[in-house]
C-alpha cells in the first residue's frame, strides 16, 4: 500500500498541474490578504472563492489524473498486489496533492500575515471538499470508460451542487413561503456539501445575521456544539460514501 | 498448474468466452490461437485477474483466483500492447516492479542486458519507440523467475534480432520446465515455441491437443497450414450452424 502509495505521489506531485495549483492558491490568498485587514472579512472572501474554485478543480483534476494513469492502474492489476490498496493509493495520491496545494497556498499567506481560528477551519473545509469531489470524480470515472463522459460527469457533479441545487431550495423556500420551512432547509443543506460548508463557516464567522430569519435559525442550531459536531458528521458522510461506493465497483471493473 | 473452470465473460450482450474450461500443465508450452475477437486477451486477462469473469473460477497452483493476489507473484506477463507510466524512466519502473515483489531477490537480467537496456535507464517512457517498449515489457515478464509465463503477442513490433534473442530466452524457459502461453499471429514462431495447440472460435475450444495430434488430424505436415485448415473447418462449421438456425 505504501509502496504504491509513493510511487502515485511521486508521479503526481511531479506533475506540472500540482505546482500551477498551488501558485494559483498562493496568488489568490495574497490578493485578498492585500486588499483587506480585517481577518474575518479576509476569510469570508478566501471562502467564497474557495467554495466555487476547490469543488471544480477536484472535480476536474481526479477525473483526468484517473484517466491519465489509466496505463499505472493495469500494470499495477497485473502485479501481485490487491485490487484495493491500487485503487486507495490512487484516490489518496490525488487527495493529498490537492490538500497540500490548499494548506501551502492559503498557509504561506497566513504565517506571513497572521491568521486566527476561523482560517484554519476554512483549511479543514477546503480539504473536506476536494475529498468530497475528488470521490464524486473517482465514482464517475469508475462507472464509465470513456474519459470525455466522464469529465461530464463530474462536471455537472459540480455544477449541481455549485449552482443549481442553491438555486432550487431559492425556488422552494420561495414558492411554499407560507409554510415553516427552517426543518426543511436545514434537511436540505445536509444533502449539499458545498453548503454544509458554507454553513458551518458563516457560523464560525458570527454573520448570520446577514442571512435574515433562516440564519438565525441556523445560528441556534449550529452555533451550539452539537450542531458543529453533527454537520461536521455529515460532511464526513459526504467524504466517505463516493469514495467506498467507487472503490466497489472498481473491485468489479474489467481492465 | 492452471485449470480455468466453467469461466463465463459476457461485455454487454456479447458472450466472449461461454462456459469455457481448460487446463494447463507444467512443463508445456501452448499456443493460443484463434481469429481476432475470439476471447484470447479476455481469457489471458481472466487468468490475471484483470477482467473479473461473470461466472466460473480459474485455479492457479491449487488457489482459487478469487479475491487472491498473491498468486500473481508467480507469473510473468507480456501484455500486447505494454503501456507505462509516463514520466517514469526505465531505470525507475524496472525498480518499482522489482518493489512490488520483496519477496524475490534474485533477478533474472538477461533479457536486459541483451536488449541493452541497461544502457538507457535514464530514459523517460514516453519517449521509446513501441520497439523498445516491447523489450521493456519482455525484461519485465521475465525478471522474476516466474513459474508461469503469459505472452501475448511477444514478437510484435520486434526488430528481427531482438525476436530471435527473445526466441532463444523463451525456449530456454520451456525446457527448464516453466509453463509457457503464448498468443500469437505468425504461426511459424509458434511451432518453434510451442508443444501444444489450442484454437478458440467465438468462445468455445475448437482443437485443443498436441501439435503433433494437430498435424495428424489436419493431414498436414506444416503447422501452417495445418492451422489454416482448422480455420477453415472452424469456418464451415459456423456456416452449418448458420444454415441450420435458419431452417
Amino acid at each position: 500500500m505504501f509502496k504504491l502509495l509513493k510511487y502515485s505521489l511521486y508521479d503526481i506531485l511531479k506533475s506540472r498541474f500540482a505546482i500551477l495549483y498551488t501558485i494559483f492558491m498562493v496568488l489568490v490568498a495574497v490578493s485578498i490578504y492585500q486588499v483587506s485587514e480585517d481577518l474575518s472579512k479576509v476569510s469570508l472572501s478566501l471562502l467564497n472563492i474557495m467554495l466555487m474554485i476547490v469543488p471544480l478543480i477536484a472535480a476536474v483534476f481526479a477525473t483526468t489524473h484517473f484517466f491519465n494513469n489509466l496505463e499505472f492502474t493495469e500494470l499495477m492489476l497485473a502485479q501481485p498486489v490487491k485490487r484495493r490498496n491500487v485503487f486507495l493509493s490512487q484516490i489518496l495520491a490525488v487527495i493529498i496533492m490537492l490538500s497540500a496545494a490548499i494548506v501551502i497556498g492559503f498557509g504561506i499567506p497566513m504565517l506571513i500575515w497572521g491568521a486566527d481560528e476561523s482560517i484554519l477551519i476554512l483549511l479543514a473545509i477546503g480539504i473536506a471538499l476536494s475529498i468530497v469531489f475528488a470521490g464524486l470524480a473517482f465514482l464517475a470515472s469508475v462507472m464509465t470508460r470513456d474519459k470525455a463522459k466522464a469529465i461530464g460527469i463530474s462536471l455537472s457533479f459540480w455544477i449541481y451542487f455549485s449552482l443549481i441545487y442553491d438555486g432550487f431550495v431559492l425556488y422552494l423556500i420561495y414558492s411554499l413561503s407560507d409554510f415553516p420551512l427552517e426543518k426543511t432547509t436545514l434537511g436540505l443543506v445536509f444533502l449539499n456539501p458545498v453548503d454544509l460548508g458554507r454553513i458551518i463557516m458563516l457560523m464560525k464567522l458570527d454573520i448570520s445575521t446577514l442571512m435574515g430569519y433562516t440564519g438565525a435559525f441556523f445560528q441556534n442550531f449550529f452555533g451550539s456544539a452539537q450542531g458543529i459536531l453533527l454537520s461536521s458528521f455529515i460532511l464526513l458522510i459526504w467524504m466517505s460514501w463516493p469514495v467506498a461506493t467507487a472503490m466497489r465497483i472498481f473491485k468489479r471493473k474489467d481492465f | 498448474m492452471i485449470s480455468v473452470r466453467n469461466i463465463s465473460k459476457k461485455f454487454g450482450k456479447l458472450d466472449v468466452l461461454k462456459e469455457f474450461n481448460l487446463e494447463f500443465e507444467a512443463g508445456k508450452s501452448y499456443a493460443l490461437m484463434g481469429p481476432n475477437g475470439s476471447g484470447k486477451t479476455t481469457l489471458i486477462k481472466i487468468i490475471l485477474g484483470m477482467v473479473i469473469p461473470n461466472k466460473g473460477d480459474v485455479i492457479v497452483q491449487g488457489e482459487s483466483i478469487k479475491n487472491n493476489f498473491k498468486y500473481r507473484s508467480n507469473i510473468g506477463y507480456m501484455p500486447q500492447i505494454g503501456r507505462y507510466p509516463d514520466n517514469m524512466k526505465i531505470g525507475q519502473l524496472f525498480r518499482m516492479m522489482q518493489d512490488m515483489r520483496p519477496e524475490i531477490k534474485e533477478y533474472d537480467v538477461e533479457l536486459m542486458e541483451s536488449f541493452g537496456l541497461n544502457q538507457m535507464m535514464d530514459k523517460p517512457m514516453h519517449t521509446l519507440s513501441g520497439g523498445t517498449r516491447q523489450k521493456v515489457s519482455a525484461a519485465l515478464a521475465f525478471m522474476f523467475n516466474a513459474d508461469i509465463l503469459i505472452l501475448d503477442e511477444p514478437t510484435a513490433g520486434l526488430d528481427p534480432m531482438a525476436v530471435e534473442t527473445l526466441k532463444n530466452k523463451i525456449k530456454k524457459e520451456r525446457d527448464s520446465g516453466k509453463l509457457i502461453l503464448i498468443t500469437s499471429h505468425i504461426l511459424s514462431e509458434l511451432d518453434e515455441l510451442t508443444d501444444q495447440a489450442i484454437y478458440i472460435f467465438e468462445g468455445d475450444i475448437f482443437f485443443n491437443d498436441s501439435v503433433a495430434m494437430l498435424k495428424e488430424t489436419t493431414g498436414e505436415e506444416r503447422f501452417t497450414t495445418a492451422i489454416a485448415r482448422l480455420m477453415e473447418w472452424s469456418l464451415k462449421k459456423k456456416q452449418t450452424k448458420t444454415e441450420l438456425s435458419h431452417v
